[in-house]
């Protein structure tokens, strides 16, 4: 459990970031989303102390975490930043292995964690590990980045825009491999970002800061329909908010007995997907497969239900 | 109308059929500065060591089948070098053209001595030297085109070098004036080596030791670097002639007032001026490359290694350094060629080293005595600067294909 308790940074005069105080439980993730000047950045580094507090403390399972040297400190966090960070002159396994390499385990120890990784993040260890940074694409050298961040089994993984260099597609997919592999390792995940679509999408729980302020704080759901602030609404984006809320619902949850015409979505999918399938193809109703398998049809009346109630 | 739109198809054609000429641009400037070079004189005899010399044309300077075989191999070689795409060619013909070069000068000189007197001197003249440019500029655009990796450029330099020691000793160049001067004075050449030696590498040894930590702190310290850099930029302007002045009176004070001083040998003239001089001036490539080369460190790598936990001496250690390495050896690169040039005017304020010849040779006005001081001095900075530029290349912090 993190728990941040009344912290503030004080730069000039001016509070970058004022009495903030929130607590994130172990095994979630957390989406700090504000505009840029908001302090979001300033109060993740803070965590790691990149950032000293003016004032306030930090908590990691209890522990102050002014009471540990900076570095040490910062060893036992995960960090990961927009355009990764890599060491150009480091191999992929050098860069993954560098925090365990800090904590001097021992090199059968890191290599395999490093190959462990890889697989992990879907990089075939015999072709990725003696590669450098330069000779990887995008997607990859960003999953190299996160792979490295996670790689001494950190309490608390920070990431500071980390998917803002990559291009849209290749961002939802990278987005979708760190639910994946959140949920798969069960790690605690801070993460900053300036687009309310990533941090509905990703965060179990939402923190939104203005003018250093933490306005609103809770699930996705509850940010969306009932913003706490004129601040908060615009960043949702009157317009969007259906459109948002059925981004976070899966096609499982409306799946009713029957068929439908046409292509299929998976049970796997949004509402929102199944919603534009309706629409682009102008279906009432669109069948559902299961891995592979039919399992019935999701209607857009269905859906349109469900985005009413929740507002 | 008609007329400029024939033009417009013409033109793509005919630099194709210039592509696909199969001569070498510059290998065409070299042969015509080759062939050129053959109408002037080759070898110049005097009758003395002090004395203008007569030139003697390349055809005159030996036996009519000792030209014709060097004549020979001179425009073989200039001839392979015209030769486009084909490096390896190119490069035999410029070793081929500089032995039919060295033939015509050891025999030339015999035979013009041949009954010359006892005191005639021969020398290369202004032919010999146009030949050897070209085909020297022949070898090194051939090397250049090769790309050869550091290894074996390193490689290819030991086999130069050791091509011409053995030139030089055999005694094929035996006759030549500047040999004549060199035996006269083998002892003073091998002092004047290894002072010329401890100079230029000692003041580099020197700036390091000391530009190296000044770099870093001005790197971490931006304040510092303001007012360092000036300073630095500042010694670089002093006209050598006047900065090797000054020491005089400065070191000259020192070693008569403070103590033990003298005993180290620290005066106004003689090594130690030179040496402090040369320092000083080597003092802003080196802190100059080192702040550059630290801060070619990208700034994302930098903010993951400090969110990592790296300490500041681990990411020095870690990543600045190797990232900037290759940078910070340039600049040693500039420092040791510029010294190996800069000592040689030490030889004025009694520093030694081959500048002692070169001046000596200045006021007898005997060209071959300068040239004794002047020539390995620009061998000692061709080499220094191709192995420095290996370095350099052995030094990149990421392999070739990542890059």
């Amino acid at each position: 459990m993190i728990e941040i308790d009344r912290i503030t940074k004080v730069y000039d005069g001016h509070a970058a970031v004022d009495e903030v105080s929130m607590t994130v439980e172990t095994g979630t993730i957390t989406a700090i989303v504000g505009t840029s000047g908001s302090g979001k950045t300033t109060l993740l580094r803070m965590i790691n102390r990149l950032v000293e507090p003016s004032s306030g403390e930090v908590r990691i399972n209890g522990e102050p975490t002014h009471a540990v040297k900076p570095h040490l400190l910062r060893r036992r966090i995960g960090y990961a930043i927009q355009g990764h960070g890599l060491f150009p002159h480091h191999s992929v396994a050098r860069n993954i292995g560098a925090v365990p390499q800090l904590q001097g385990w021992d090199k059968a120890k890191i290599r395999a964690r490093v190959d462990e990784l890889l697989t992990l993040f879907g990089l075939e260890p015999d072709a990725y590990r003696d590669r450098f940074p330069g000779e990887l694409s995008g997607g990859q050298q960003q999953r190299v980045g996160v792979a490295r961040a996670l790689a001494s089994r950190p309490d608390l993984l920070l990431m500071d825009e980390p998917f803002g260099a990559l291009d849209p597609i290749i961002r939802t997919r990278a987005q979708q491999d760190l639910r994946d592999i959140q949920r798969k390792l069960g790690s605690t995940i801070m993460l900053v970002t300036h687009d309310m679509d990533e941090a509905v999408s990703l965060g179990d729980k939402v923190a939104v800061m203005d003018q250093g302020r933490l306005v609103q704080y809770g699930p996705p759901e509850e940010i969306i329909a009932r913003p706490a602030t004129g601040f908060v609404a615009d960043m949702v984006g009157d317009a969007e908010r259906p459109m948002r809320l059925l981004s976070l619902i899966p096609v499982s949850d409306l799946i009713e007995e029957g068929a439908a015409p046409g292509e299929p979505v998976t049970a796997g999918a949004t509402l929102r997907e199944a919603l534009s399938a309706c629409l682009w193809t102008g279906r009432d109703a669109v069948p559902v497969t299961r891995d592979g398998a039919p399992a019935g049809r999701v209607t857009l009346q269905a859906i349109r239900a469900r985005a009413e109630r929740q507002a | 109308m008609t007329g400029s739109s024939d033009l417009r198809g013409r033109s793509p054609d005919l630099r194709a059929r210039a592509a696909r000429l199969p001569l070498s641009p510059p290998g065409i400037l070299f042969a015509a500065l080759g062939v050129l070079a053959l109408a002037l004189p080759f070898l110049s005899l005097a009758a003395n060591r002090i004395v203008a010399g007569e030139g003697v044309s390349a055809f005159a300077s030996a036996g009519v089948p000792t030209v014709a075989v060097a004549i020979a191999c001179i425009a073989a070689g200039l001839a392979l070098g015209l030769v486009r795409g084909a490096p390896w060619m190119r490069l035999g013909g410029s070793l081929l053209g500089l032995a039919g070069l060295v033939l015509l000068l050891s025999q030339g000189a015999t035979t013009l001595l041949d009954g010359a007197g006892d005191f005639a001197r021969v020398s290369p003249a202004a032919g010999f030297w146009c030949l050897a440019l070209a085909l020297m500029l022949l070898m090194a655009d051939a090397l250049s085109t090769m790309g050869l990796g550091p290894w074996r450029r390193g490689g290819l330099l030991v086999l130069l070098l050791a091509a011409l020691a053995a030139v030089l000793w055999s005694g094929l160049l035996g006759d030549l004036s500047i040999a004549q001067e060199y035996r006269g004075r083998i002892a003073a050449f091998r002092t004047a080596t290894w002072r010329h030696v401890g100079l230029a590498f000692g003041s580099l040894a020197a700036a390091a030791a000391i530009g190296f930590p000044l770099g870093i702190l001005c790197h971490r310290r931006p304040g510092l670097r303001g007012s360092v850099l000036p300073v630095l930029s500042f010694l670089q302007t002093i006209p050598s002639l006047a900065m090797f002045g000054l020491m005089i009176p400065l070191l000259g004070w020192v070693g008569s007032t403070v103590p033990g001083a003298r005993e180290l040998g620290i005066a106004g003239i003689g090594f130690a001026p030179a040496f402090v001089a040369l320092v000083l001036y080597s003092l802003l490539p080196v802190v100059a490359n080192t702040v550059a080369g630290l801060a070619a460190a990208p700034a994302s790598a930098l903010e993951a290694s400090r969110g990592m936990g790296m300490t500041a001496m681990q990411r020095l250690v870690r990543v600045e350094l190797p990232l900037g390495m290759p940078v910070i050896l340039a600049g040693l690169r500039i420092v040791l060629v510029q010294n190996v040039g800069l000592a040689v005017i030490a030889g004025l304020i009694g520093g030694g080293g081959y500048g002692t010849f070169v001046f000596q040779g200045l006021n007898q006005t005997a060209t071959d005595l300068i040239l004794l001081g002047a020539l390995p001095t620009v061998l000692m900075a061709l080499v220094s600067a191709i192995v420095m530029d290996i370095l350099v290349d052995l030094a990149r912090p990421t392999p070739e294909r990542s890059r």
